[in-house]
């Protein structure tokens, strides 16, 4: 008895999620369908891997608001340095940098400034934001053709590349997270500060890299974006920072820090993907889809809380 | 006549996942008597005060309160039956003030619900005062010491008008002052028809103060005596279920060259002049009372806090401490004195508290850590100090606070380091258990690593330092060696007679 407690509090995300998949395709057929279910992951990807980046803020106890505008900054950059040189290596590896650069500035002001995470990616949300309307005079940069539409759009063996590039970001993160030092100190980080640093944790590298993290990860769904529409927006990814934080949530990660898994953030976006989905094909309306996503957030949290007592 | 208990626990019984932590236990407390409840770590006492208290729900047996049979809700219905704890782990909240956390869920409020500050204020100054507490009633309780923060935990249980009090472990961090104040209240506690359970791992304190006791072990009822029929060796082997003799094995030092020289350190108004030195397999005591500032110098040393002048030679090389990590990586470690706030990460496991400050050395290719060999260190400190343990990878929130002190212990031994620093090593921890960490000392001070140990236990101090080093008001007061020390001169060097 108590085993299958065990058990179930262990992998309740997947059962959540293996639960509503059963729930929809009973509801509707055309949702257990190769091209469907291809589809799915690939809208999914670009929320798992800013929540990837996300789950190593939040274990840490912080967070990170500004992804959705180092998605867009990102983006905006990787187009038009492309359309410029056509080099896609100098587009991606640009857009990256400035990516990596922005989650430094957060790190830094987190870590040395000693501000409240909340208050500093707030911040460098709207300046980014800002910049990136600057950068492209509020307009879409658009033409993107070529080997760039590549990496939103191509297949490998009938697989989407976007669900590829998510499968390694996770691979490697999961790694990082599991099997090495580094991930240790962001658990220990996050469960208790003092004593982290008082076992020889550099405890300000430490806060200042997953924010680091984070922002690559930002500015790689920021690639794969633009590259599936073809164009950059200057209003891309607003809003995101909330499903990816939904994600991780889902994934059973605590906002409080020191406890969660990369694994469970993959099964919270893929649950927000295929609800997402499922209400779709219902042809329910966007307006009710919405109060739906958040009842579901809900629930989870409540059940998660009932479970812990 | 045979006196009637208040309080009967009958036949209690308690699982936790993988453990069975009470297998059918009696506890009785008398009004107007202090019990105490002894037994070694893990043996279920705060458990038993938990169920008592409403924390957690018993599986099987009764409880009576006056010849009444009872079933405890949950933490308000104890407290409705007259019954108040005092926690092992403080659980104050640190971000309200004195009076907030005093009147907590009781909150005096005049009209429409709105709270009448200056009541509780005046209230909380009068406990206070009869506690020759002074401190303002609208400090926040972050701004506190361990001490003072238990101090508040006693005065908040004392002030519910409660018929039973349990105090479980309430002096580990209070200083011989505020014991003697404590041992006053409860006496008063008596005097009042209070009943009294009394927790503690000091032999000297269930002798001055308790009435009688009751002894666990592993869970199961060993016995109940009036103390004046018990003897402490009686007492050692009910508990331990053996005899233990030679409580503070020393053994003679072999000195080598000097590991550690401090040099007129300096920090603020905190540590004056200070200038000593550590050597190779020495025990170095460090007496003296709370803030007297010995917690301070090992930090400083350690790289938690800087130094406002002075130097500091590690193996004759003089070195600039930054942080903890450069600590470490001169070979100096550092065991705090309050576990939960700065040893342990509550939410981790057993295993991963016990590896995080010696992961380096589990790295192998890839950065990866070796496991099994990071659980093959955890299982053998787990069996070296006898940490009792469901599993390497139960969190360590759940287990018992000796146990737990003996993993942070576990986890500065595997560190190795040439210079070891440890703060209240033994607070909290079971005469049989402690007597075996003084073996691992004198283990490590054979291998010839240079200790340096802060205790407020005059017993440990005088038993196991081959020199002993008083502070005063941030000064060093006085030095004494093995031979010259005695409780007297000690305490008069700590506070601050000279000459
Ligand atoms: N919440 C819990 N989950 C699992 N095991 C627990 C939990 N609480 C206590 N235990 C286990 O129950 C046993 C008794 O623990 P308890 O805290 O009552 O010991 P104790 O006698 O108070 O010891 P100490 O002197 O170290 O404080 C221990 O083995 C402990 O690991
Ligand atoms: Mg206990």
């Amino acid at each position: 008895m108590s085993n299958i407690k065990a058990f179930v509090i262990k992998f309740k995300s997947l059962i959540g999620l293996i639960a509503l998949c059963v729930i929809i395709s009973i509801i509707t057929p055309r949702f257990l369908n190769i091209n469907n279910i291809l589809n799915v992951l690939t809208q999914v990807s670009v929320n798992a891997i800013i929540a990837i980046g996300m789950s190593f803020v939040i274990l840490t106890g912080g967070i990170d608001l500004s992804v959705g505008s180092i998605l867009a900054i990102s983006g905006a950059v990787a187009a038009s340095i492309y359309i410029k040189t056509h080099s896609l290596f100098l587009a991606l590896a640009v857009s990256i940098i400035i990516g990596a650069l922005i989650g430094l500035i957060n790190g830094a002001l987190v870590s040395r400034g000693k501000i409240q995470p909340f208050i500093v990616t707030l911040a460098t949300m709207t300046i980014f934001r800002g910049v990136t309307y600057v950068y492209t005079n509020g307009t879409p940069i658009s033409g993107l053709l070529g080997k760039f539409s590549f990496i939103g759009n191509a297949k490998i063996i009938g697989i989407p590349f976007p669900v590829i590039i998510t499968a390694i970001v996770f691979v490697i993160t999961w790694y990082l997270i599991n099997e090495t030092r580094y991930g240790r100190y962001v658990y220990a980080l996050g469960g208790n500060e003092d004593s982290a640093r008082l076992s020889g944790i550099n405890t300000e590298k430490i806060k200042t890299t997953v924010y680091l993290i984070s922002g690559i990860a930002a500015a790689i769904s920021g690639i794969i974006v633009t590259s599936r529409i073809g164009s950059a927006s200057p209003n891309a990814g607003s809003g995101y920072e909330l499903d990816a934080i939904a994600a991780v949530v889902l994934g059973g990660t605590s906002l409080s820090g020191g406890e969660g898994s990369i694994t469970g953030t993959i099964i919270g976006a893929m649950i927000i993907g295929v609800l997402n989905n499922g209400l779709n094909l219902m042809n329910v309306s966007p307006f009710y889809q919405s109060i739906v996503k958040g009842l579901v957030i809900l629930l989870a949290v409540l059940l998660d809380k009932k479970n812990k007592k | 006549m045979i006196k009637q208990p208040i309080l009967e626990m009958i036949n209690i019984k308690k699982s936790f996942p993988g453990v069975k932590a009470l297998k059918g236990v009696n506890l009785r407390a008398y009004s107007g008597e202090v019990m105490a409840l002894l037994g070694e770590n893990g043996a279920g006492k705060s458990t038993l005060m938990k169920i008592l208290s409403g924390v957690y729900k018993k599986d099987e047996g009764s409880i009576k309160i006056n010849g009444k049979e009872v079933e405890i809700q949950g933490i308000k219905h104890a407290e409705e039956l007259g019954v108040s704890i005092i926690h092992q782990e403080l659980s104050l909240l640190s971000n309200l003030t004195i009076y907030e956390n005093l009147f907590l869920g009781h909150e005096i409020t005049s009209s429409m619900f709105k709270l009448n500050k200056n009541e509780m204020i005046k209230r909380t100054e009068e406990l206070l005062k009869k506690f020759d507490f002074n401190i303002s009633p609208k400090t926040l309780v972050k701004e506190l010491t361990v001490g003072e923060m238990q101090m508040i935990e006693i005065i908040k249980a004392t002030s519910k008008n409660s018929k039973i009090i349990v105090m479980d472990e309430p002096t580990t961090a209070l200083t011989d002052v505020e014991t003697k104040k404590l041992f006053e209240i409860i006496r008063q506690l008596k005097e009042q028809g209070v009943a009294i359970i009394y927790i503690s791992h000091r032999m000297e304190e269930i002798y001055e103060i308790c009435d009688r006791v009751t002894v666990l072990r592993d869970g199961e009822f060993i016995g109940e005596e009036l103390l004046s029929n018990v003897d402490k060796e009686k007492l050692i082997s009910m508990m331990v279920g053996r005899k233990l003799e030679e409580q503070f094995p020393y053994r003679k030092a072999n000195l080598g060259d000097i590991a550690l020289e401090v040099n007129n350190v300096c920090m603020g108004k905190k540590l004056k002049d200070i200038s000593f030195k550590l050597r190779k397999g020495e025990i170095l005591g460090i007496a003296g009372l709370m803030g007297s500032g010995r917690t301070e110098l090992a930090k400083l040393i350690f790289g938690e806090y800087k130094k406002t002048g002075g130097e500091i030679f590690v193996e004759g090389k003089k070195v600039e401490i930054r942080s903890p990590k450069d600590a470490i990586e001169s070979g100096i470690a550092y065991l705090s004195e309050d576990r939960k706030k700065e040893g342990l990460v509550l939410n981790l496991t057993v295993l991963h508290n016990m590896s995080l400050a010696n992961l380096k050395r589990y790295e192998g290719r890839g950065f990866r850590i070796n496991k099994e060999m990071e659980l093959r260190d955890c299982e053998e400190y787990t069996k070296k100090l006898s940490i009792k343990t469901s599993s390497p990878y139960q969190i360590i929130k759940n287990l018992s606070g000796g146990n737990q002190q003996k993993v942070i212990l576990a986890k500065w031994l595997l560190n190795s380091p040439n210079i070891l620093i440890i703060d209240e090593p033994t607070r909290g921890i079971d005469v049989g258990a402690k007597k075996e960490i003084y073996e691992l000392l004198n283990e490590l001070k054979a291998q010839g690593k240079a200790i340096m140990m802060i205790s407020s236990d005059m017993e440990e101090i005088l038993g196991i330092s081959d020199r002993i080093i008083v502070m005063h008001e941030g000064k060093i007061s006085g030095e004494l060696t093995r031979e010259e020390a005695n409780q007297e001169t000690i305490m008069k060097y700590a506070v601050g007679i000279t000459n």
